[in-house]
């Protein structure tokens, strides 16, 4: 055991990875790498082989095709034991029958290092996530939230290349979560932390990466920025997934260098080409893309009528029934709702509103 | 108004049906045998005296309540014949309840990391034998380790021993017998405990570092403790006071409460010292019993 300390953060590469188990395809040819010291989310709905991926730069599950480089040191055969990775697991792990110090100080006593020392090393990372007191708790004493904290701090203890985060907002009650994902962004840019962060909540994933790798089905759907892929999405499953949006059907009129003329209905826009030829195509529309109107606008305008209306507040949520679809649109510029069942005119703002080539 | 009553009533009745059942099936006989502990032997029908009767009255009863003593027990001490018996109990006991785990752990362990689905199947072969008769299967064992039996037939043919291993009527087959009989009273609480294991645990263990050894020792063996604690209490508790194992495997030497037990009350006719055996033997296991109800609520509570 060669594990040395302070190493600081590693990039992880995939290189066209599979896992199967026996003739299920969990991961399939995949493909990314993570720079050091970034947070990169794997977003997708369950069973999309985002955990797969996750367990596999942890080296919970080894690969079954390809190769997978930590600090550009192929790690493909490494065990989980050998690997300067550490997860902080979705049900936190917790060891049961071990205080707080004990858990934390596990990753240490483990790599042969002195009872004393070790256990000053895990205070210094309890320190750092504001734990110190509860070290001679029982992790069934603590609150969730708490139980993640030291979670987090047993898996920094080792200060790893690479630190994992297996859906880690999701045994926490709503109000808690925006705090904790706050929280992990905080650590993570502080200590400048290589992190791999699984969810399936897309809010969660905008809101803290630097980079989303979008999954679906066992392959990457996408890979970008989180702006980059809500204004761009690549296809209708990736528009669909990240942040709402509602698919409708357009006509490309011209295509002139990097703008195309689209109609949409009764309604004419300029938007990015990206590529687009004349004709029929998709487009994806965010619930902010609709400007509602309670009258009929000057300008040409789609009719429609509300389906349903919600007041929520800082904003009122309509479904539209329209000839060109169902449309789900947010509407924070008015105060008053349009009533249920009545006539409205819809128009498309300029931003909140892509084509989606292919 | 007579709602509340009837309810209590209800409740009262359901608690009275357990509570005579317990009374009428287990008090009396235990009173019927701390009873006869405390009479003398005598050579009558029943083999005791005092005998008492209800129709002698009130008075004669007081009296006879005069005879009742300590006789028996005393003779307990006085005889190292039953120091022995209890000591060779306890022994082969503990000997055979470690023999049990040892087998039983690893078996557990397999089952419980089986794939899903086969786990029940596995589960059911491990304890399928035991649907047979005890008696018979007992039996078959002095057919293996009997001198001219299968194990030493084997041995001898294959050259690795000249002289037939004497298994058969020793202390050792007593324990072969015990490990053998009680083997799945020691699997069932062990594969629960190993089986709830969250295995993120032991993947947390392995990646924060730990060789698979040290993540048996550390984490999943301590964490099954309780199981290893009930299986242990569930087979030792009967192993102590067995009677038909010993009996058909063990050798005229082998010394166990329960057929020093069965030899005072059929050979001896020694009713009251049979008594005292018993009641001594059920004080000594008691604590036990406690402690695995203990247990038992412990984890029910969890």
């Amino acid at each position: 055991m060669t594990k040395s300390f302070k190493k600081g953060p590693a990039s992880v590469e995939f290189r066209n990875v599979v896992k199967r188990y026996g003739s299920v395809v969990a991961v399939d040819d995949v493909s990314f790498s993570v720079e050091p010291g970034t947070l990169v989310t794997l977003l997708g709905p369950s069973g999309c082989g985002k955990t797969t991926t996750l367990r596999l730069v942890a080296g919970l599950e080894i690969a079954s095709e390809g190769q997978i480089l930590i600090g550009g040191v192929d790690v493909t055969r490494l065990s989980a034991a050998d690997r300067d990775v550490s997860m902080v697991f979705q049900s936190y792990a917790l060891f049961p029958h071990m205080n707080v110090l004990e858990n934390v100080s596990y990753g240490p006593r483990v790599q042969g290092v002195a009872r004393q020392k070790a256990e000053e090393m895990a205070l210094e990372k309890l320190r750092l996530i504001g734990l110190q007191g509860m070290e001679k708790r029982a992790p069934s004493e603590l609150s969730g939230g708490q139980q993640q904290r030291v979670a987090v701090a047993r898996a920094l203890v080792l200060e790893p290349e690479v630190l994992l985060f297996d859906e880690p907002l999701s045994n926490l009650d709503a109000k808690l979560r925006r705090r904790v994902r706050e929280d992990i962004r905080e650590l993570q840019q502080t200590l400048r932390l290589t992190v791999a962060y699984v969810t399936h909540d897309q809010e969660e994933a905008l809101a803290v990466s630097d980079k989303i790798i979008v999954m679906s089905n066992a392959r990457i759907a996408q890979v970008g920025t989180p702006r980059g892929l809500y204004d761009e999405p690549k296809d209708l499953f990736v528009a669909d997934f990240i942040g709402d949006a509602t698919i409708v059907d357009g006509q490309v009129l011209s295509v002139e260098g990097e703008r195309a003329r689209v109609k949409v209905d009764a309604v004419e826009v300029d938007l990015p080409s990206r590529g687009a030829k004349p004709g029929p195509i998709k487009l994806a529309i965010r619930p902010h893309g609709f400007r509602v109107h309670e009258t009929a606008p000057a300008a040409a305008a789609i009719k429609a009528r509300v389906a349903k209306a919600a007041y929520l507040g800082k904003h009122i949520e309509y479904t539209l029934e329209t000839p060109a679809g169902e449309l789900f649109a947010i509407d924070a510029a008015h105060a008053e709702a349009i009533a249920h069942g009545a006539d409205a005119w819809v128009t498309l703002a300029p931003r909140g509103v892509a084509l989606v080539p292919g | 108004m007579s709602a509340p009553s009837d309810r209590s009533l209800a409740r009262r009745l359901a608690l009275a049906v357990p509570t005579l059942w317990m009374a009428a099936l287990f008090l009396t006989p235990f009173a019927l045998v701390a009873k006869v502990s405390l009479s003398t032997p005598a050579l009558s029908q029943p083999p005791y005296a005092p005998v008492f009767a209800l129709a002698e009255g009130a008075a004669a009863a007081l009296d006879k309540f005069g005879e009742l003593g300590v006789a028996a027990y005393r003779a307990l001490l006085d005889d190292d014949l039953y120091l022995a018996s209890y000591l060779g109990s306890l022994r082969l006991a503990a000997i055979a309840t470690a023999l049990t785990l040892l087998v039983a752990y690893p078996l557990a362990l397999a089952i419980a990391r089986a794939p899903r689905r086969r786990r029940a199947g596995l589960l059911m072969l491990a304890i399928a034998p035991f649907w047979t008769s005890f008696l018979i299967r007992v039996y078959a064992w002095i057919m293996l380790i009997k001198d001219e039996g299968l194990i030493n037939h084997a041995l001898m043919a294959s050259g690795l021993v000249a002289e037939p291993l004497r298994i058969f009527a020793t202390d050792a087959a007593v324990v072969i017998g015990v490990v053998y009989s009680y083997l799945p009273f020691m699997v069932m609480p062990l594969y629960a405990a190993l089986e709830g294991q969250d295995a993120a645990l032991r993947e947390a263990a392995a990646d924060l570092g730990a060789p698979p050894l040290r993540v048996f020792w550390r984490v999943t063996a301590p964490l099954s403790l309780p199981g290893v604690l009930a299986g242990s209490l569930l087979v030792f508790i009967p192993a102590v006071g067995e009677f038909v194992i010993p009996d058909l495997l063990g050798g005229s030497d082998t010394l166990m409460i329960g057929r020093t037990l069965w030899a005072e009350f059929f050979s001896n006719r020694d009713w009251p010292a049979a008594a005292a055996v018993a009641i001594v033997m059920l004080a000594m296991l008691a604590p036990m019993l406690v402690l695995y109800e203990r247990l038992q609520m412990r984890e029910a509570g969890r």
